[in-house]
């Protein structure tokens, strides 16, 4: 069983927890994720690893509520376990010393960036976040990510905290005062992605990106995680989950991410009427 | 005598009936139909039966307990060669292999091998009390990974000459394609589990959620303590077709069709929380085994209409005869020699239709079997939904890339000595279908005992 040991509500859906898993913290790197099970019934669900600490071998994981599976995991509490936590799972991210590099994180996607964030700093880049979110109260783990970079820049969609707009806004502050940027990852909803990349592309700027398409075993096996990725199918839990963000069929991610939308909403609609027991 | 009393049918649930649910559809012997078809063998001096059994199972030696209805001893004489025998008894493609030899079958029909097999291990199941005997720890440790029929045979015999021994399983739940892929309906996970408790009882230790090559690595594991390594991670990575439109909404693999069905349940959402979604009509691409199991449950999942796409004819498929034949009885249609080339989808990306082209056979191939022609301009259109990909699979690479100095052939398969099955990495063992390509259940099984006798030489040797 993999004990939760710390739960912290950072925003009204979002909620961090921190589980002991010594084995997978022991290998875990930046860029990886994990795919857990909460019980018997449940569905495998796949998370990115926020942070690691391999001497108390626990992995923290963000996660937000959006459907049947992730408002059961939001409910959890200290002490409950996960059944299943299987991991780490992908491809770690290439940390190497690239000049000055751009961390974006667009709501939820602030979680995933924080290690990617972390490590370049540690490597010797210069590190400017930029962070996003809806409003100032739903911004999070602002605290960590000015640990982990040396600038960041917040845009909130209705000005109650740094820029007015969104991340390609903040993107558009930090390029347009001169600074030179070599790299850019940029993690969060595909659509906040996609603009990213569509405003990246004609700068001719490298633009890294973290994709969540629907997945099942996360080893290979089953191939509903395929995306298209410079015209070739990839599955995104061996191949990924980072990608070269301009080569991305980004239609067809999003397309494919609303495949079972009619049984997730059944799902959660019995899960409201139930009070949250199954 | 013997010869006149005609091989038993099986009994099964109605076509019709158990083409809506998940139920087994082979009921199994009674006790009284168990013992007569016993007794049609003739206990051949030199039972050419065995010498169709990857395994050898001493065919003629169980089958006379049954029919002196000592059904425990039965089941105990399988084990002797067959770790698994209720699972054995009934997926093997038991027509090309132990009944395919039986004497009985060069005039009539051969004795019913694997249903009695099946019989024995289930009365074995419910009446046996499961108990095992210990055996003198010999010190050595080895580790397993994948927990396939081929890791799983492995486990079992090492365990029984007293090596302790660890599976390292990637998924939740050990089982391999008995878990995920082959349906409840025809291998019930509650058998599959029930096998698995009996190694488990032998001293097995099974770790799930462990994918080597990420949580940990060969190399890692030898220098961990463990005495020799043998690797059963099968045939699980999924080909497509590589025609346009094969990634639109609709478009499965019959890997994720099938796991979600059977591994999580998904045919009993919402009440299990994976959904897995079928349409009104189906095309599953292939014709072996892992596509009758997906056209077959397709239609219990609530499709209407069914068909098997494959470009060759009836007499070419690769499924087991009764597979096939069950799905038919149950409204598979086939559309035989008939191959597609493009799947359309409609405005929101969802499959809604299928160009196929028709073929006919011409000059026989490598493999023996005729080669299908395509028939050029015989393009034409078919309304489906859904459409399930069987077409192969082929070898996972997570352990095989991490893992220096092991040898692997052009398709990414490990080379193994086929008496040993040691590898080019010493202390490296390696079986079932990451050695050989997709094959059987009782061919993995019959790999990983080999592998487990020289393993055992192996550490032997090594003191
Ligand atoms: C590699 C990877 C890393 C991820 N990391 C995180 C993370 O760190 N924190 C986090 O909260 N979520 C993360 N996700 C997404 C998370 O897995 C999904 O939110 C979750 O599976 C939804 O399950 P549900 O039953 O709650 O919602 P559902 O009812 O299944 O879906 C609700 C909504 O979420 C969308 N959705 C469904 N499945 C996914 C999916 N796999 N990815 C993205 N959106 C999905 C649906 O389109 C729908 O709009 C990650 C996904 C992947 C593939
Ligand atoms: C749908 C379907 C139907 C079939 N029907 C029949 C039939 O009727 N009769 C028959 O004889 N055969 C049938 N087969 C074929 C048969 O199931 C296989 O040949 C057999 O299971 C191979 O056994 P294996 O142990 O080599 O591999 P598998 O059964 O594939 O087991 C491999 C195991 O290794 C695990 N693994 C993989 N990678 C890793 C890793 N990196 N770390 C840890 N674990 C890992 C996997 O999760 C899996 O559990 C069918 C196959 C399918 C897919
Ligand atoms: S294991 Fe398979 S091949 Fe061998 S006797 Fe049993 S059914 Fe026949
Ligand atoms: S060959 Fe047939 S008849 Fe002879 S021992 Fe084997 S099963 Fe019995
Ligand atoms: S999730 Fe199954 S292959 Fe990627």
């Amino acid at each position: 069983m993999y004990r939760v040991v710390k739960r912290r509500q950072l925003a009204p859906s979002i909620v961090l927890l921190e589980v002991e898993a010594p084995a997978v913290a022991a290998k875990a790197e930046p860029g990886q994720f994990v795919i857990v099970r909460m019980d018997e019934k449940s569905e495998r669900i796949p998370l990115t690893v926020m942070d690691f600490n391999r001497e108390k071998g626990t992995i923290t994981i963000v996660i937000q509520d959006v459907g049947y599976s992730s408002a059961l995991i939001n409910q959890m509490e200290e002490g409950s376990a996960f059944l299943d936590f299987v991991g780490p799972l992908g491809v770690k991210t290439e940390i190497e010393k690239y000049g000055t590099v751009v961390c974006i994180g667009g709501g939820l996607g602030i979680a995933p960036v924080h290690p990617i964030a972390r490590a370049l700093k540690e490597a010797g880049n210069k590190v400017i976040s930029v962070l996003g979110s809806r409003s100032a109260d739903l911004l999070i783990l602002e605290d960590e990510m000015r640990a982990a970079s040396d600038e960041i820049v917040v845009a909130t969609n209705d000005g109650s905290m740094g820029i007015q707009g969104f991340v390609t806004d903040g993107l558009a502050h930090v390029l347009n005062r001169g600074e030179k940027v070599d790299i850019i990852w940029a993690i969060g909803p595909m659509i906040m992605m996609k603009a990213v990349c569509d405003y990246t592309r004609p700068l001719g700027i490298k633009t890294i990106v973290s994709l969540n398409p629907v997945m099942v075993d996360g080893t290979g096996m089953c191939g509903a995680c395929r995306v298209s990725v410079g015209d070739e199918t990839k599955f995104a839990c061996v191949d990924g989950p980072e990608f070269d963000g301009h080569l991305v069929d980004w239609e067809l991610a999003m397309q494919r991410l609303a495949y079972f939308k009619d049984e997730e909403n059944r799902a959660k609609a019995r899960l409201e009427c139930e009070g949250g027991h199954h | 005598m013997a010869l006149k009393v005609p091989r038993h049918e099986m009994p099964c649930q109605d076509a019709q009936e158990r083409a809506h649910n998940f139920d087994e559809v082979a009921l199994g012997y009674t006790r009284e139909m168990a013992v007569e078809e016993a007794q049609r063998c003739l206990q051949c001096k030199n039972p050419l039966c065995r010498t169709g059994c990857p395994v050898e199972v001493l065919i003629p030696d169980f089958i006379k307990k049954v029919s002196e209805e000592d059904f425990l001893g039965a089941a105990e004489v399988l084990k002797v060669k067959n770790s698994l025998p209720a699972i054995c008894g009934r997926v093997c493609p038991q027509e090309n292999q132990c009944e395919s030899k039986c004497i009985l079958g060069i005039k009539g029909e051969p004795v019913a091998i694997g249903r009695l097999e099946r019989f024995a291990a289930d009365y074995e199941m419910k009446h046996g009390d499961g108990t095992v005997e210990k055996v003198q720890p010999s010190g050595k440790k080895v580790a397993i990974i994948g927990a396939g029929p081929a890791g799983l045979a492995c486990a079992g015999d090492l365990a029984k000459a007293g090596h302790a021994v660890t599976v390292f399983e990637a998924l939740h739940v050990a089982g391999g394609v008995l878990m995920y892929g082959i349906p409840q309906f025809r291998l019930p996970k509650e058998i599959v589990q029930r096998e698995i408790g009996n190694l488990e009882k032998l001293g097995v230790e099974i770790l799930t959620n462990q994918v080597v090559g990420k949580v940990t690595s060969v190399d890692e594991l030898m220098e961990n303590g463990y005495d020799a390594v043998f690797i059963g991670t099968g045939a699980g990575l999924p080909y497509f077709m590589g025609i346009p439109g094969e990634n639109l909404n609709g478009v499965y693999s019959a890997n994720e069709f099938l796991t979600r069905t059977n591994l999580m349940k998904g045919y009993k959402f919402p009440e299990y929380a994976t959904p897995v979604k079928v349409g009104k009509k189906v095309a599953v691409l292939g014709a072996g085994n892992v596509a009758m199991d997906g056209a077959r449950t397709a239609l219990r999942l609530g499709a209407e209409e069914v068909s098997i796409i494959y470009r060759r004819s009836r007499e070419e498929m690769p499924a087991r005869k009764e597979e096939a034949e069950h799905a038919e009885e149950e409204g598979v249609q086939f559309r035989l020699l008939t191959n597609p080339v493009a799947i359309h989808g409609d405005e929101r990306g969802w499959v809604k239709s299928m160009t196929c082209l028709r073929y006919e056979l011409g000059e026989p191939d490598a493999s023996g079997r005729r080669s299908p022609v395509a028939i050029s301009g015989s393009e034409f259109e078919i309304e489906v939904d859904t459409v399930i990909v069987a077409i192969g699979q082929g070898p996972n690479p997570l352990v095989t890339k991490s893992t220096p100095g092991l040898e692997l052939n052009k398709r990414g398969n490990i080379v193994a000595d086929p008496e040993t099955l040691a590898t080019s990495k010493p202390g490296v063992f390696a079986g079932g279908d990451i050695v050989t390509g997709a094959a059987t259940v009782i061919l993995a099984m019959g790999a990983g005992k080999k592998a487990a006798a020289s393993i055992d030489a192996y550490l032997k040797s090594k003191n």
